[in-house]
């Protein structure tokens, strides 16, 4: 345990020094972008257009001396994204047998990333490492924000052996919560977001004991308890679709800031704020298991269920104070997400996957195993997209995912007898 | 309102394409979930592997249909195998976290605007079943038995997909009653006594996933030829976890259990959709309570009710038998 802690503080001031450092604005809403690139080279001043399906043009741009572009989108639909082949330089062409025109859907908030196919063998010769920092800075952040929602995951795990798979239904509750209080009555966004991170965590104790601890007394097999997770997820998702909606709508502050320009990368005010919040709401989890009574009971009876309980431990207590938190935190998680991004009733379903990346891959059940996983998955989803394709990050981080099962089963900060 | 034609619907669900696929997909993970005890999540993605090994054989490498079809049984027992391999020996929620992660990649995989060259994007690919409807025995018009009714065409796909679950049950029935089908009930119930009586559970869990996953890759062909068209989002996560409710519905390791479930899960759905249409559009309804476009929502939410319901108050489902289930042994 000291050992982890060690190593979680030192990954935290890690962290901070590279908060010094800088990071970039999530593009907010549905946009179509991309890179053009040949043989490693970037391709300035090429002319991409977008359109409906039904030819009604929507946006332009230039490719900048990245060769990137980035192109609104009113809303998700289709569209067809054309590349003017006059306006690339004499070398470069679109390669033989395919359009330069490409036909794609466009998902609700999606940053929708285009390749076109130039030249010869462009795709896999993206080595520009110049882009490394931007990115391993917005990876901290993003994996900042799966950390926060991690830790939740991973003390309800280790205290009941509850694999959670509607903690997802968690983080999006807390983005709509804020949204309800920012956006539909007119509060600010701090208090509102204060509002909604208290109301998740009441929400979360509510769950706790008018369903989940009815279960456990009736004696509730932990795989069937899985199974009504999942029941829960799909009925909460679709109450939150029914309630909210399929759109993406922004909170009604700090939008649209300019970032900060730091040296090789840049980052928005509220991008540097939600890492702060972040780091600091991290270091108070730490605290409260290290140092409180509380804390070392959770520690306790995430251990030996049994052996706290017969020490005097009131198992129960800790299970609820366990389901507070880790409510609120995703909670708080999902409005930080949507800060990021943009409000979605499906917010949290989609990064529940890499929340349980981040779980197992620093061990199931250690709290601070989460907090690692959850920093490796958000950095190495980001930076890799050097090398993969944008749309492919997830799927990355998920193969890692696998592999490091297979190597070390436990995950990074897991002890081996955990796993069977 | 109009009840003779909701019940209608209602009956055509029961025999519907979505009853095929759904039945047979739940029959393999049936064989996993119900007999062997594996926590399978990942059941989509053999659907995924199937369909898209028979769609890219055929559209883009103009092979016969026969050739596609083996290579999405091939596809569908390298799966397996890949799946199995690195994580059978890890604990059941485990297996069902890397399942899932493993069925999201394969469906990401077929996304991806870079290999849309042969998958086609998020568009998928048509163009395909050409091959299949050209040997339909069957001539142009309308087939019916009572009140329903398909076309040449449907009547064929659903011909054929019910004989596969006819056969399908059969061999799952065979298999369970032999000595192999008695070791996998034996892991579900305790894998350490099997494993102290010399057997290789390891062996035999691999076994049952590849089974499992060739019978879930036949759901994958008939979602294919059914609808004509391969798209990647037919094979999301919720693919997976209305298997699991059809398979807790109809009860586990019945052989029948899945086919059931999977006729009253769709009779039910259609139930709810067209009543809740036909009281909308009759009037019942105001759309400040529940707008056309939120019937679907109603119906995911009574999905994930029923599913937890089942859970809590008869995880045994309809036919199954409660000393039959590895749900509470671990």
């Amino acid at each position: 345990m000291r050992h982890a802690v060690r190593a979680v503080i030192g990954g935290l001031l890690a962290a901070l020094c590279v908060l010094l450092l800088p990071g970039a604005a999530v593009a907010a809403g549905e946009t179509v972008q991309g890179r053009l690139q040949n043989a490693g080279e970037a391709l300035e001043g090429v002319t991409i257009t977008v359109a409906t399906v039904d030819g009604q043009s929507v946006g332009e741009a230039v490719t900048d001396a990245e060769g990137a572009f980035v192109i609104p989108v009113p809303e998700a639909g289709d569209y067809v994204v054309t590349l003017d082949e006059e306006t690339l330089p004499e070398r470069v062409a679109i390669r033989e047998g395919r359009s330069a025109s490409i036909t794609l859907p466009v998902a609700v908030d999606q940053q929708r990333s285009v390749l076109f196919p130039l030249g010869e063998g462009t795709r896999n010769v993206q080595s520009d490492l110049d882009r490394l920092p931007q990115l391993a800075v917005e990876g901290l952040n993003f994996g900042l924000i799966i950390a926060l929602a991690a830790v939740g995951l991973s003390l309800i795990y280790g205290t009941t052996g509850l694999v959670n798979f509607a903690h997802g239904e968690l983080i999006t509750l807390g983005a709509l919560l804020a949204y309800l209080f920012n956006v539909t009555m007119g509060i600010q966004l701090v208090p509102a977001a204060l509002l909604a991170v208290v109301a998740s965590a009441l929400l979360g104790g509510v769950q706790d004991r008018v369903l989940w601890r009815p279960l456990r007394k009736k004696g509730t097999g932990l795989i069937a308890m899985l199974v009504v997770t999942i029941g829960l997820a799909l009925f909460l998702r679709g109450l939150f679709l029914y309630q909210f909606g399929g759109s993406t709508a922004p909170y009604d502050d700090y939008q649209g800031q300019t970032g900060y320009d730091l040296g090789p990368v840049t980052i928005a005010p509220k991008d540097l704020i939600s890492m702060g919040i972040c780091i600091v709401m991290l270091l108070a989890v730490a605290y409260a298991l290290l140092r409180t009574r509380i804390g070392k009971a959770t520690r306790a009876v995430s251990d030996n269920p049994a052996l706290a309980a017969s020490s005097g431990i009131d198992v129960e207590r800790v299970i609820s104070t366990v389901w507070v938190a880790g409510a609120g935190l995703a909670g708080l998680a999902g409005i930080l997400l949507a800060l990021a991004q943009q409000v979605s009733f499906q917010l949290g379903f989609q990064i529940l996957l890499l929340v349980f990346a981040g779980v197992t891959l620093g061990g199931l059940g250690t709290a601070f195993g989460a907090l690692v996983g959850s920093l490796v998955v958000g950095i190495f989803t980001q930076v890799s997209t050097i090398f993969v394709p944008t749309e492919l990050k997830n799927a990355g981080a998920l193969a890692i995912l696998i592999l490091i099962l297979l190597v070390r089963p436990q995950g990074i900060l897991g002890r081996a007898e955990r796993v069977g | 309102m109009d009840w003779s034609l909701i019940l209608t619907n209602a009956l055509t669900a029961m025999v519907g394409l979505d009853t095929v696929i759904f039945a047979l997909a739940a029959i393999g993970l049936n064989v996993h979930f119900g007999y062997t005890g594996l926590l399978n999540f990942g059941q989509a993605a053999f659907l995924a592997v199937a369909g898209y090994g028979l769609a890219i054989s055929v559209a883009e490498f103009e092979l016969p249909t026969l050739v596609g079809v083996a290579v999405g049984l091939l596809g569908a027992v390298v799966l397996a195998l890949l799946l199995g391999a690195p994580t059978l020996r890890l604990r059941a929620d485990y297996l069902a976290i890397v399942t899932i992660a493993a069925a999201e990649i394969v469906r990401l995989l077929f996304r991806s605007v870079s290999l849309s060259e042969y998958t086609g994007g998020s568009d998928g690919l048509g163009r395909f079943a050409e091959g299949f409807y050209s040997i339909n025995p069957l001539g142009p018009g309308e087939y019916g038995l009572g009140p329903l009714e398909f076309d040449e065409r449907q009547t064929w796909v659903l011909s054929v997909g019910w004989t596969l679950i006819g056969l399908s049950c059969l061999l799952v029935f065979l298999l369970m009653r032999s000595p192999w089908g008695r070791v996998l009930k034996a892991i579900r119930e305790d894998e350490d006594a099997v494993r102290s009586l010399g057997k290789n559970v390891f062996s035999y869990k691999l076994q049952s996933l590849v089974l499992g996953g060739v019978l879930g890759c036949l759901a994958g062909f008939m979602t294919a030829w059914g609808r004509a068209v391969v798209q990647p989002d037919n094979f999301s996560t919720d693919t997976t976890f209305y298997a699991y409710t059809i398979v807790i519905l109809g009860g586990a390791a019945r052989v029948f259990g899945p086919v059931v479930g999977a006729a009253i899960f769709w009779a039910l759905l259609s139930l709810t959709d067209n009543i809740l249409t036909q009281a909308k559009s009759a009037g019942y309804i105001s759309d400040s309570i529940l707008t056309t476009f939120q019937i679907g929502q109603v119906r995911i939410m009574l999905v994930g009710l029923g599913l937890m319901a089942l859970m809590i108050f008869r995880p045994q489902g309809l036919f199954g038998d409660r000393r039959e289930l590895a749900l509470d042994a671990r």
